[in-house]
């Protein structure tokens, strides 16, 4: 997979659920509508086959809790 | 919190310091994406910050000398400790109440100086930590604790100010331009003398709730919508311009 956002990494996000406080960021701004809260309010990929590996979720979560992996 | 930035900050972190969403912690975030693009070491630099929530962005969290100052002081602060020690580099990272209203007079002073500092101003436009009070960024007609009609003051241009001053680079982003963000981060880091980074930021709990943007999401996106580049301000009135923030590098340093 190409992109020219993720230099380093191609691949899908690892979301930390201890440092996710669920503020819903990364899930309003994903361009493929790729992830969603979970029952818990915490982030989660719930469609992994839309995410297109762009890693700006990564960029935008406020808690350091999105990395690609 | 992801591997790749875990060195970078103590042991004992074990969660950000702000309110979720907070538009901080998306700023905490880029500057260690920068700090390690650059491959910097923690141990050869000090961060210097004063009081309020982005004060907390580098103290106690950033796994280096950090010095937690006091209120609108950290640029004088940081200013003795590179006297003291000029190999360290020193990156100030404050608000804009602290940087540019309590501590406005050092800012100028030690851009006019030229004095070898990085300077990321996180402007949410409001006093967040101390009870959402209005600022000297604040936007006309902004709801604060204390204008509770509306701001009647028009705010001050951050960058237009240390320019004048002197600085040789200046630059304004705001996190919803995160890769041209940590670009800015990086040249401010790299360039020699008085650099400046003006980050607008966000404040969900006490400008946001305040002023009709019910969820961080709602405040990113105002301020995503109200950004521009120089290029597209050049084709626009005087009017079209109301409300708008002119995202971009302002001086680049000769670089
Ligand atoms: S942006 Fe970060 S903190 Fe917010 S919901 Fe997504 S993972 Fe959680
Ligand atoms: S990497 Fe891009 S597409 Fe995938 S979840 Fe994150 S923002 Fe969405
Ligand atoms: S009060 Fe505002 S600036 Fe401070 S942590 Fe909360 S949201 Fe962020």
């Amino acid at each position: 997979m190409t992109n020219i956002m993720a230099k380093k990494k191609k691949g899908k996000p690892l979301i930390n659920r201890q440092w996710c406080k669920g503020c819903g960021i990364c899930v309003e701004f994903c361009p493929e509508d790729a992830l969603a809260l979970d029952e818990m309010e915490k982030a989660n990929l719930a469609y992994p086959d839309k995410c297109n590996g762009c890693g700006m979720c990564e960029l935008r979560c406020p808690d350091l809790a999105i990395e690609l992996g | 919190m992801g591997r790749d930035l875990e060195k970078y900050l103590r042991p004992e972190v074990k969660s950000t310091p702000f309110c979720p969403g907070c538009g901080h912690g998306i700023l905490m975030n880029l500057i260690l994406r920068a700090i390690d693009d650059l491959q910097l070491r923690m141990d050869e630099m000090l961060f210097v910050s004063g009081i309020g929530c982005a004060a907390w962005i580098p103290s106690p969290n950033f796994n280096a000398d950090t010095l937690h100052t006091l209120h609108g002081r950290a640029v004088a602060f940081a200013t003795g400790a590179k006297m003291f020690n000029p190999k360290l580099k020193t990156m100030v990272i404050s608000g804009d109440g602290d940087l540019a209203s309590i501590g406005g007079n050092h800012l100028i002073h030690a851009a006019r100086r030229n004095i070898d500092l990085t300077v990321i101003c996180a402007n949410n436009m409001i006093y967040g930590m101390t009870g959402g009070q209005v600022a000297s960024t604040s936007p006309v007609g902004a709801i604060t604790s204390t204008t509770t009609e509306g701001n009647i003051y028009r705010p001050f241009d951050l960058c237009k100010l240390v320019l004048g001053a002197g600085a040789p680079y200046v630059a304004r982003y705001s996190v919803t331009q995160p890769v041209s963000l940590i670009e800015a981060i990086k040249k401010s880091l790299t360039i020699e003398g008085f650099t400046f980074v003006e980050v607008l930021s966000t404040c969900p709990t006490q400008f946001g709730r305040r002023n009709r943007y019910d969820s961080p999401t709602d405040m990113l996106t105002m301020l995503k919508e109200s950004c521009i580049s120089k290029q597209e301000a050049e084709q626009l009135t005087p009017e079209e311009l109301q409300g708008k923030v002119i995202t971009g590098e302002f001086s680049d340093g000769g670089a």
